[in-house]
């Protein structure tokens, strides 16, 4: 039994940086209609950042998980101010190509000053330790993650779905032109949210630290699996994306226990069974 | 939504001969390579791409449709081709079948699950298909795994042709690539190819008038799969391997860049760019990881700056259709 909740536990990490990078695809997608294929390249970043910071500014873990994803954030917002934003009216393809591109400059650059083995990033003191549940040992810094990433998934919820800038957000994906009328800044905005979800995948990145380690190509192959959880949460709704990150993340830890062999692959399979029932995906629209 | 490619030329009554000159020039450039010094290996590698890409270039080009797992069944079909040659000791030819074979069950699988959604869907969903395909090669026995399939006899196909000897294997391949090319080129022009290009441009058009698209995109996902596994199956003979590297998504990414630098919808265009690629590759192999950095420049420069891709520019350019 205790290896059965391991496994959870790390479904339930997994599944933190799954609903934390998809909810990020999902508000860059709603925005601004690109698939962003550098998602896995900033989240890296967000983890480098976290690093130097530590190790060339002695800045600790608590300010890493606020300037990392302002950092980026704005390396982000550089990106959309100087090449994305010639993309808007194109078919949405060339987005896909150019944020491809980003990620392979972004990614060569990093192997080429770090190789591709991994850094390692120490646990701040605080979190380190772990608690006796009863039923099993909670490594306290993967609890965190999990609440942590929960807390922060919620919040972008809140903001997009609830405040006043939200309404804005969603009323400027229906109709630009309409929202530019009432006097707004609907390039600001563009650049900003795409910001915003950058500052997303960086913040999994300096999450995710600790426990991975810091390598070159630790977001590649992490993105093509966020990209299955986007197909089948179906991209529709903000909640969508954090339910089946969540949700996906759990049932590839329990395949991990109740069958590994299949572990890599669950997710991919679950996409194909999703889609042959509901080529929407569960919370999509159609696209 | 625009256009992905430039058709806005109207196709001029010479376009078909300028298109056969340049294809008899370059079947006649190809044909003098073992005569000229240059290395033939690199070239016979940059023909299976060049074949790929033309797969490639067919459902994307003139379906408007970006597979972003197009490697799955050059890979597939490597696989299946060298262990038919390996294991079962097939002769060349057979070995060939049984890879074609393989990529066109795939593409009807992967064909039947992707085509019911579009645009970056689409993309999305054949990337995911490719790395689930990418795990299973990893973990299945017949492939062995990271070490792949190595040490694949060439043997002699329809019992004359030893293809041991470079040079008779630079001709088999170059006839493999330039069958394919024509087969493709026939495609394209015609009316099939002319229905696929209307879904191209307007698909909600295309089905007011009667067409049902889903199956002409099917038949160009399978079409376009098919070739791609030839161009893997051919590879087999001239790598004498098959290993995960032809199964990655990088190597889809790489066959989309070598289609856009050439030019996406154009004759010629990804023959062109799969050259360039592959010969970039060849020569910037000492600068190591830059080789990553420099590609992704050029996806970005070509994305930013000139979406025609070479090809297209030139064409373009001279009001010609290639």
């Amino acid at each position: 039994m205790q290896a059965l909740y391991a496994q959870l536990l790390v479904g339930l990490i997994n599944g933190s940086f799954y609903a934390l990078l998809s909810l990020g695809l999902a508000v860059i997608f709603g925005m601004l209609n690109i698939i962003n294929f550098a998602h896995g390249a900033l989240y890296m970043m967000g983890a480098f950042v976290a690093y130097f910071l530590l190790n060339l500014g002695g800045i600790s873990y608590w300010w890493a998980l606020l300037l990392a994803p302002i950092i980026v954030g704005i390396f982000g917002m550089i990106l959309e101010r100087t090449m994305l934003k010639f993309l808007t009216g194109l078919d949405h393809l060339y987005g896909l190509l150019l944020t491809f591109g980003i990620a392979l400059i972004v990614q060569g650059v990093f192997q080429n000053f770090f190789g591709s083995s991994g850094l390692p990033y120490a646990i701040p003191d605080q979190l380190k330790g772990g608690m006796n549940l009863g039923f099993m040992f909670l490594p306290i810094y993967r609890g965190w993650v999990v609440i942590f990433s929960l807390v922060v998934c919620l919040a972008t919820w809140f903001l997009i779905e609830k405040t006043r800038l939200g309404a804005y957000l969603r009323a400027a994906t229906e109709n630009p032109t309409l929202v530019r009328a009432f006097g707004i800044n609907v390039p600001r905005m563009i650049t900003l949210t795409y910001g915003l979800g950058v500052g997303l995948a960086a913040l999994a990145g300096v999450l995710s630290a600790p426990i991975n380690q810091v390598r070159p190509l630790m977001g590649a192959d992490l993105i093509i699996v966020v990209f299955a959880v986007v197909v089948i949460g179906g991209m529709g709704s903000i909640m969508g994306s954090i339910i089946t990150g969540f949700a996906l993340g759990v049932i590839e830890g329990l395949t991990k226990y109740f069958y590994p062999e299949a572990s890599n692959t669950v997710v991919f399979v679950l996409m194909v069974l999703v889609l042959l029932v509901k080529p929407t995906g569960l919370t999509g629209r159609a696209a | 939504m625009t256009a992905l490619t430039d058709d806005t030329l109207p196709v001029a009554p010479r376009a078909m001969r300028d298109e056969m000159i340049v294809f008899v020039v370059m079947a006649l450039l190809l044909a003098s390579v073992p005569f000229s010094g240059i290395y033939p290996f690199f070239v016979m590698q940059a023909l299976c791409f060049a074949l790929l890409a033309c797969a490639f270039n067919l459902l994307i080009g003139y379906g408007g449709l970006l597979s972003f797992g197009h490697a799955m069944f050059m890979g597939t079909a490597g696989y299946c081709s060298a262990h038919a040659l390996k294991v079962w000791a097939l002769p060349p030819e057979l070995g060939i079948l049984v890879g074609i074979a393989a990529a066109f069950g795939l593409s009807l699988i992967t064909g039947y699950i992707s085509i019911r959604r579009q645009g970056i869907y689409f993309s999305m969903i054949t990337l995911a298909l490719s790395q689930l395909l990418y795990f299973i090669y990893l973990q299945a026995p017949f492939t062995h795994g990271e070490d792949g399939i190595q040490g694949i006899p060439q043997g002699r196909m329809f019992g004359v042709l030893d293809l041991s000897k470079p040079t008779v294997l630079y001709y088999v391949v170059l006839v493999g690539f330039l069958a394919g090319f024509l087969l493709i080129y026939r495609i394209i022009n015609s009316p099939f190819g002319e229905v696929l290009k209307s879904i191209r441009e307007n698909e909600p058009r295309a089905i007011s008038l009667g067409y049902r698209t889903d199956q002409y995109k099917f038949l160009a996902f399978v079409l376009s799969g098919t070739l791609a596994g030839f161009a893997g199956a051919l590879k087999v003979f001239v790598a004498q391997n098959a290993s995960l590297t032809d199964v990655h998504w990088s190597m889809s990414g790489e066959v989309v860049l070598m289609t856009l630098v050439g030019g996406l919808g154009t004759v010629f265009g990804p023959v062109v760019g799969a050259f360039a690629i592959i010969a970039m590759q060849q020569y910037l192999a000492g600068f190591g990881q830059w080789v990553t950095v420099i590609q992704g420049s050029i996806f970005v420069i070509c994305v930013l700056t000139f979406r025609r891709g070479v090809v297209g520019e030139f064409a373009h350019y001279f009001r010609r259709s290639l």
